[in-house]
């Protein structure tokens, strides 16, 4: 039976989120243990977009919506934070792919995204707001919450019941989590998905993409590992 | 007035998707001098299919490579016509494309015919079950052409698209276990149909133990090596998985760049012009005769291109767009129910059927391709008694294992948590251990359901958006409902541990923030009555007789199937008009 457990690589970064922010303590809560899938060779992310504060709350976010546990990677593992750091240099998070001319009108959700803020400016925002949201209401910063108070915030944020700010809460938290999935599942040529742990946990065999000899095979186990365009 | 004027030509093409590509190639083959004017970039094969880079979900899907930019232009939405429209601002419910090659670069390719009932939807109706049987504020028409004048030119767009398939009747005689409600062929598929991954062979198994005709369904994805009628070459598809969304690197997907480009490139008297935004159809004075059109290029320079004969070749709603803004046709207004640009505005009615397995299940998901799979018919059209059920309409059924990609959804159980542990144990559990399959049905037509040009918001170039009133109908939502309950029996017959039905519920409003297809119709439709349609039926515009329109957009009711073969034969079918009865003589085709 496997421990369920912190990865090394995931106290590296929590430890270095508590030395970056020396304000925060950060309670590291659950059993901590073995670690289950990642070595720890690679040299340590510095953000090139997301400030201390931000990058620690950004990093106890994506944590709590993707756990590390024995199923497989957790976020942080999978260098989710990282992505999304690297994905704010990109003509999308400056809302360049989006239709973003003004009047922006609030309306009915099935009308889809219709806030002025691009990924860049929204996090810049959100981020801030829901770490003063989480100090006024509990007396500590959201890293410093141990994971179940921090699971009851991500709760308030997917219900729209926590104020953070100028960004609708729930706005926030599907920019958020679209952008965990795409750097927990993506190609790691973008920097998520850290040695395809995330693909190798599900069974995607990423970009072989020849199934030529596959497609009549009905029901056996495909028995390649993954493939990177890395 | 424009800051360059060019060279003359006979005849000028908008948008160069698979419409443009096909007028290009009919017009040449006329002798005509033709410019196609594309708003987005050159695309081909190599780069933009490339392997191994195109093999990334993030850049293609999420980051919407292959699609319309939508900080250039966009559309709005509104849900009836008394309330405000607000923009489509990001890329969800539908996926229109850019570039050369259009949204034919990045589809599935699903290639189907259309039922001919289809075509003559109001009469079939009226005839079977009475006038009173159509919905107050439903207004079907005919399309004003017949499935046997069309049947030659699906025969041909199937070989010029290397189609796979297998037939069930030609020149009248039972040939194979094709669709047993398809009409009648005029010869076989290109190509034999294409092998049946996992899932879809557990849905054929299905559908005939319940008493169903599932069929192969024809395929524009290649089963074999092809050369087709342009000497335009091909791969066998090898079920990569990376089909819709994305261009296919292995020359196996039919595209207007794989299948029609390199002939084009061996003819002197075309050309392409890539980045070229057009802005309107030019009108001469008496507003009965256009002269050309005027656009922006790559520098941001206005450019007048004249011509004799101008094709509007858009993606579908696209035609009502520059019609509307060139001043041809009357705009279609929905109280006084005059007009006829903008009118009859149609979508498609989806639901789908999840299905979750045990862990060793191995369903293999990864393995795919856009247009292969299997299909049943029996709800389709009129192919079951609407007597006593009350609505119009039907729905295809297939399951079309197309490659299920992690990041754009993995299915999990309804109640499984949208994060924590919880998700990540259902994506593992069953990303290999789940079939699905799709209830594509057919969107009629309403008074209220139309477009015309937005009051607030313009495009890049200061041009109004298309503005859609667009919201869902008790009959469409009714038909939907009663097919996949039918459907159900399938899945049932599956054994599987669960199963997600999703499924419109009465009162629900269109939603653009998932994607549901890309099928839109309508617009500019044809018919024989120029008070209800912007064509004649040989997609000649009733006021301005050197203009005609290609596309779905020409659809004067919603369909079915997948559009793109019905489209691609109707232009073919007006080529022929324009070829043996129009440069001869240019003039209106039908007397008004």
């Amino acid at each position: 039976m496997k421990i369920i457990g912190i990865s090394p690589h995931r106290r590296n970064f929590l430890r270095k989120a508590v030395a970056a922010a020396p304000a925060v303590v950060l309670l590291v809560g659950g059993a901590s243990g073995v670690a289950s899938a990642v070595s720890t060779g690679e040299s340590a992310y510095k953000p090139t977009y997301f400030n201390d504060e931000e990058w620690a709350v950004l990093g106890a976010l994506v944590d709590g919506l993707i756990p590390a546990d024995a199923e497989g990677p957790g976020a942080l593992e999978a260098g989710v934070h990282e992505f999304i750091d690297l994905q704010m240099k990109t003509p999308y998070a400056f809302g360049a792919l989006w239709y973003m001319q003004a009047p922006f009108v609030a309306s009915a959700e099935q009308f889809g995204y219709q806030f002025h803020m691009n990924p860049r400016e929204m996090y810049r925002s959100a981020l801030v707001g829901l770490n003063q949201a989480v100090q006024t209401k509990l007396g500590k910063s959201f890293p410093q919450l141990d994971p179940a108070q921090r699971d009851a915030v991500i709760g308030e944020l997917e219900q729209g019941t926590l104020n953070i700010g100028e960004v609708p809460p729930k706005t926030f938290f599907a920019q958020l989590l679209q952008n965990t999935h795409e750097g927990y599942f993506c190609d790691p040529k973008h920097g998520g998905n850290k040695h395809m742990a995330a693909w190798k946990m599900i069974g995607f065999p990423g970009a072989r993409a020849d199934y030529m000899d596959w497609v009549l095979q009905y029901g056996k186990k495909y028995p390649l590992p993954p493939v990177s365009i890395a | 007035m424009a800051d360059l004027k060019m060279k003359h030509v006979d005849a000028v093409i908008v948008g160069f998707g698979w419409t443009g590509a096909i007028m290009a190639k009919e017009l040449t083959e006329a002798g005509l001098t033709v410019v196609a004017l594309e708003r987005g970039e050159y695309r081909d094969t190599y780069p933009d299919g490339a392997y191994p880079k195109t093999l990334d979900e993030l850049t293609y899907l999420q980051r919407t490579k292959l699609f319309q930019d939508m900080s250039k232009s966009s559309f709005t939405f509104r849900h009836n016509i008394a309330s405000t429209a607000v923009p489509y601002r990001q890329i969800g419910a539908f996926k229109p494309g850019e570039g050369v090659g259009g949204a034919g670069l990045h589809w599935s390719g699903q290639h189907w015919r259309v039922l001919p009932e289809e075509l003559q939807l109001k009469t079939h109706y009226e005839q079977r079950y009475g006038k009173k049987f159509i919905p107050e504020g439903m207004t079907i028409q005919d399309f004003g052409v017949s499935y046997a004048e069309l049947e030659p030119h699906f025969d041909f767009v199937e070989k010029v698209f290397g189609t796979s398939g297998i037939a069930y009747s030609v020149k009248g005689k039972v040939v194979g276990d094709g669709n047993f409600f398809e009409a009648d062929r005029s010869d076989h598929y290109a190509l034999p149909p294409q092998k049946v991954p996992y899932t879809a062979s557990l849905f054929q198994k299905a559908a005939k133990e319940v008493g169903l005709h599932p069929f192969v369904e024809p395929s524009a994805n290649a089963s074999q090596p092809y050369t087709n009628p342009y000497g335009c070459q091909m791969g066998p598809c090898n079920f990569c998985g990376f089909c819709s969304g994305f261009a296919c690197y292995n020359y196996s997907k039919a595209s207007p760049n794989v299948n029609i480009m390199p002939a084009l490139r061996q003819v002197a008297n075309f050309e392409l012009r890539p980045n070229s935004n057009v802005l309107r159809i030019n009108l001469d004075s008496t507003k009965t005769r256009a002269t050309g059109v005027t656009y922006i290029n790559a520098d941001g320079k206005t450019v007048e291109q004249t011509a004799d004969l101008v094709i509007s070749a858009t993606f579908a709603y696209n035609n009502a767009h520059l019609f509307l803004l060139s001043g041809i046709g009357k705009p279609y207004d929905p109280v006084s129910g005059e007009g006829v640009v903008g009118r009859n505005i149609a979508y498609q009615m989806m639901s789908t059927v999840q299905m979750f397995f045990d862990l060793d299940k191995n369903t293999n998901p990864f393995i795919g391709s856009g247009g292969t799979g299997v299909a049943v018919d029996d709800y389709n059209g009129d192919h079951f008694d609407h007597g006593p059920l009350g609505f119009v309409g039907g729905s295809p059924a297939w399951c079309n294992p197309a490659g299920v990609k992690p990041i754009s959804g993995i299915p999990v159980p309804h109640g499984t948590p949208a994060w924590g542990s919880g998700w990540k144990k259902a994506v593992k559990d069953n990303y290999v251990n789940t079939v699905s399959f799709d209830i594509h049905g057919a969107n009629m037509v309403y008074r209220d359901c139309y477009v015309d040009l937005d009051p607030t918001y313009t495009d890049k170039f200061g041009q109004k958006l298309l503005r859609f009133t667009f919201d869902w109908k008790n009959n469409d939502i009714k038909m939907s409902r009663y097919v996949t309950d039918k459907m159900l029996n399938v899945a049932r017959a599956m054994n599987p541990k669960s199963m997600n039905v999703s499924v419109k519920n009465f009162g629900d409003k269109l939603d653009l923030r998932n994607y549901q297809t890309t099928h839109w119709a309508g617009g500019t439709p044809m018919g024989t009555d120029r008070k209800t349609s912007a064509l004649n039926r040989y997609l000649q515009s009733w006021d301005v007789h050197n203009v005609f329109a290609v596309g779905s957009s020409v659809f004067p009711v919603g369909i079915g199937y997948n559009p793109t073969g019905l489209a691609t034969a109707l232009t073919y079918w007006s080529a022929k008009a324009i070829r043996e009865q129009y440069l001869k003589n240019p003039r209106p085709l039908v007397e008004a």
